[in-house]
């Protein structure tokens, strides 16, 4: 039987109560009538042979682009870079799809006689991978024979030495990036494209980039022009990225692209019901929700937190194909929207969301408050085409605890960011002129950077920016059953239930407002007509 | 007429200090402080005047002396039964002639500057520290013709601010009280000089930043200090650990840049100096740091936020504390004391030396201090007080203080 596609559901006195997120643990929320409830499709097939299509892609490109063994040589340097922790969300069960595709491009590389190959992080401004993250991405024999002899590296943004300026694009933005990878001749990027805005050029434009580079895109204007940044055609966040990408091409810097798409199977078998329509629980999902959210709510935060970062999806590779990054990305943006894409007819007045405990920016950490807000209002309001899920002047309903609190080695300039910036203003253009370079430049956060596992000073500032659009654009946030403090200090206000939420919602939106809820995992996207 | 009378009990002594971990001010009723029967203490001299109490105020000494949590270093330069209260505005029942040669009439509201040094116990010639105007300093403390007592409010035969029954103070104690002012100004004035010379004690430079941890009324008050005796030459950036949301409101209407909970001070001061951190303490961090607060966390708080070669000034009044002092060496910190007041460096317009309450009774103008009286209790309910007293911070209060004034308390 085929998978079956997405689906909007219209809430009726028969209906069962709605699974939400809420972090750590889950509700169920009984929606009015009238609502509307949206399911993402069901888990494409997976490729049967995932070795055999890697094999494939690397021999027959898309694009303007030779063969893979053809653009390998002896004497020639070359750099593989791939996705860094932040993709795919969960981490995906062993092996994964970088250790599966980096093997093939390092065979062919020994079947040639390349011996100068570097293999490098492609983690941008995000924080430095640890030993294990790295093996489980890579495989152990992978990283034992490169990173013993510092032959992988993570890029390292604010080393001047291991980057290059290569010139400013016709819209004068600085194009700076890994020196090495710039400097191979040949740059292999290996792409985890979970959502429609990964890859294509943003992969090295970003990913190896310098915050000289980065803040020309990275910043509200840009955020605020890009209706969503998950639509590549109305993103101003991709229009920047795909100028640097055309100058990184024009300065010689040969680039492989990779890409490959995954199935939206988040959740392995214990937790079927996450991914299932409620309606269409069997006893089984019963009795496995009631026992994990009984258990659950027995459980610290702490602990359940660490549970829960333990788990490993099952996500399947569904297509892979390498060559010249815009014919790569044609495609793989194409099969994201197969597996994601959900038409949606209209807008609504409330949009509803339950948060899980996990963005790209907090694996195997902790959601803050600002991630909260990010994961909220930066990721699952962008996840549409045409126009935004909710009208202007609507209302977004997040159901999370977001407790006030932080990992200080992962995210320490968070700390600071929501205590002394939130605490002065929540504009993100106020937030972007008045504290943006000193966090940028502070030697402190730099230092905790390229020597710990903390995400850039900065760091805090794009997440803040990644709501921006939808911070212009609404007319309240609501976040059901936070702490108060930690959502007062966002901005936004708090509700104890549902109903008060939705309460407080009509003094924005009046009695009797259209509600739609975007039902999570799997993550989709709304094609809104 | 009543007095709330300190007397040398030590069974008393110790059940104030178990019901003070209950809370501070919690040991009133059963501790070594009780109210009595008393009769106005004698005038010790010609040049002495009887003051009869308006306001006084409860200061975290008194608290802590209450609670048996004071250093026993005291022991010997306080004399016992004593009528606390040095923070006093009154009124005088005899005319006479201040320190200034300034002719008061009887009826004239004065504040008393409590130090007692060499000039009250009438010790000529003074001790070098008085000599040069640095009363607070006096090595006669416990000499002289009056009983060993480092201030009103702690000496036996001087009374304090804490009895209807008024007390007793030498001319050079007396500042008459400006038109204008209010008993509520002026009974803060005596911790707003202690404040201004805590500041001036700072040797605060051009573009210094200066952390000040702690915002109870020294803390507050110092912070006015910094912004309008010291910020107009200097430039300095001032960041305070405020821990109540009032306080963080007063705290930013003084003149505070950055205002944070005492928890996030070290992080913002981090922030403003652009530091590193390295085993918990900044490796720059702030030029000068005042501990307004004195106790073991505060101090330690202290010494790893300032930058080597800093300045620590120690404001709140310590005890016995537990702090390790390693980095105090290692970085060649100096740790200053900065009690009551004197004399200071700033000079008056015709280039005198002034007086630190000359220059704290202008700031309290400048500032507004006043209103940082919070509530004021009739002595009867001195236990209600002390509790409120101990705890203000959480109770929205700043200073509490005893009305004389025959109305019933009240707060604001």
């Amino acid at each position: 039987m085929s998978p079956r596609p997405g689906f909007v559901l219209e809430v009726d006195r028969s209906t069962p109560p709605t699974l939400y997120w809420h972090g750590e643990r889950f509700r169920m929320e009984r929606l009015p009538e009238g609502s509307r409830v949206i399911y993402a499709p069901e888990p494409l097939d997976p490729l049967t042979d995932p070795s055999a299509a890697i094999r494939h892609a690397l021999r027959h490109p898309l694009g303007d682009k030779d063969p893979l063994p053809a653009l390998l040589h002896p004497g020639m340097k070359l750099t593989i870079a791939f996705d860094d922790i932040s993709l795919p969300l969960p981490p995906m069960e062993r092996p994964d799809i970088r250790q599966l595709v980096i093997e093939q491009v390092l065979d062919m590389a020994a079947e040639a006689g390349v011996d100068d190959v570097e293999l490098i992080v492609a983690l941008a401004l995000h924080r430095r991978m640890t030993e294990p993250e790295l093996r489980h991405a890579l495989g152990d024999r992978i990283y034992d024979a490169f990173a013993p002899n510092g032959l992988l590296t993570q890029h390292d943004a604010e080393d001047p030495d291991a980057l290059v300026h290569l010139g400013l694009t016709d819209q004068g933005e600085d194009v700076e990036i890994n020196k090495r990878a710039a400097e191979s001749d040949l740059l292999v990027y290996v792409n985890i494209n979970l959502v429609a805005m990964d890859g294509g050029h943003k992969s090295v434009a970003t990913g190896l980039a310098s915050y000289k580079s980065l803040r020309h895109h990275h910043n509200p204007q840009t955020m605020q022009q890009s209706r969503s940044f998950m639509d590549q055609h109305k993103s101003e966040l991709h229009s920047a990225n795909w100028r640097m990408g055309k100058l990184i091409a024009d300065s010689g810097v040969n680039v492989f692209q990779i890409e490959t798409n995954l199935n939206n199977d988040a959740f392995p078998p214990a937790f079927n019901f996450l991914q299932k329509r409620e309606w269409e629980w069997g006893v089984k999902d019963r009795l496995a929700y009631l026992g994990a959210s009984k258990a659950l709510d027995r459980t610290p935060a702490k602990y359940a937190r660490q549970i829960f970062h333990s788990v490993k999806a099952p996500h399947r590779m569904t297509s892979v194909q390498a060559g010249e990054v815009e014919a790569v990305h044609a495609v793989t943006t194409d099969n994201v929207w197969k597996q994601q894409g959900v038409v949606v007819e209209g807008q609504t007045d409330i949009l509803s969301m339950g948060l899980p405990y996990i963005s790209p920016y907090n694996v195997n950490s902790i959601l803050n408050p600002i991630l909260v807000a990010c994961l909220g209002l930066g990721y699952f309001f962008n996840m549409y085409r045409g126009k935004p899920l909710v009208r202007e002047g609507g209302v977004v309903i997040m159901s999370h605890p977001t407790p006030w609190e932080f990992n200080p080695v992962h995210h320490p300039s968070y700390i600071d960011f929501f205590e002394q910036v939130l605490s002065e203003t929540t504009d993100p253009i106020e937030i972007a002129k008045g504290f943006e370079e000193s966090f940028a430049t502070d030697p402190w956060y730099i230092h905790l950077y390229r020597t710990g596992h903390a995400y850039h000073g900065v760091h805090p500032f794009y997440m803040w920016y990644w709501c921006a659009h939808a911070l212009q654009h609404l007319g309240a946030v609501i976040i059901v059953g936070g702490d108060p403090a930690a959502v007062h200090r966002l901005g936004f206000r708090v509700a104890s239930t549902m109903a008060d939420a939705l309460e407080m919602a009509s003094d924005i939106v009046g009695t009797s407002p259209t509600l739609t809820h975007i039902h999570t995992p799997p993550i989709f996207m709304s094609d809104v007509q | 007429m009543k007095a709330l009378v300190f007397e040398r009990n030590l069974p008393r002594f110790a059940a104030s200090r178990v019901a003070s971990v209950f809370g501070s001010g919690r040991g009133a009723g059963i501790g070594p402080l009780q109210l009595l029967d008393a009769l106005p203490p004698e005038v010790p001299g010609s040049d002495w005047f009887h003051l009869r109490p308006l306001l006084s105020g409860i200061c975290g000494s008194d608290l802590a002396t209450l609670d048996g949590r004071s250093s026993r270093y005291f022991e010997d330069i306080v004399s016992f039964p004593f009528v606390p209260g040095h923070e006093v505005v009154g009124v005088l029942d005899d005319g006479g002639v201040d320190y200034a040669g300034t002719v008061l009439a009887p009826g004239t509201r004065a504040i008393i500057e409590p130090v007692l040094g060499c000039a009250p116990r009438h010790i000529v010639p003074p001790c070098p520290q008085c000599g040069s105007g640095h009363y607070g300093l006096c090595g006669n403390i416990a000499f002289g013709e009056i009983s060993p007592g480092l201030q009103t409010g702690f000496c036996a035969g001087t009374g304090g601010g804490w009895s209807a029954a008024g007390l007793v103070a030498h001319r050079s104690q007396l500042h008459t009280v400006p038109d204008g002012f209010s008993d509520e100004d002026a009974v803060i004035v005596e911790p707003t000089a202690c404040a201004v010379h805590a500041a001036l004690s700072g040797d605060i430079q051009p573009g210094d930043t200066v952390a000040v941890v702690g915002a109870g009324t020294l803390g507050l008050a110092t912070i006015a200090a910094l912004h309008h005796l010291i910020r107009p030459a200097t430039s300095c950036t001032v960041l305070a650990g405020a821990k109540h949301p009032h306080q963080r409101r007063v705290a930013e209407a003084m003149g505070a840049d950055t205002v944070v909970p005492p928890d996030q001070l070290a992080r913002a001061v981090r922030r403003q100096a652009g530091s590193l951190v390295l085993a918990g303490r900044l490796t720059g961090g702030a030029d000068v740091v005042f501990d307004c607060v004195g106790s073991s966390e505060s101090l330690t708080q202290a010494l790893a936020m300032v930058r080597p070669r800093g300045r620590v000034v120690v404001v709140g009044m310590p005890a016995k504390v537990s702090v390790d002092l390693a980095p105090l060496w290692h970085r060649e910190l100096t740790l200053v004391g900065a009690y009551a007041y004197g004399t200071e460096s700033t000079t008056g317009p015709g280039g005198e030396p002034r007086r630190t309450f000359e220059l704290a009774i202008d700031l309290v103008t400048q500032a507004g201090l006043g209103s940082l009286v919070s509530a004021a209790y009739p002595l009867d309910r001195y236990e209600e007080a002390l509790v409120h007293a101990g705890a203000a911070g959480r109770r929205g209060a700043v200073k509490v203080v005893f009305d004389l004034r025959n109305r019933k308390g009240h707060n604001r």
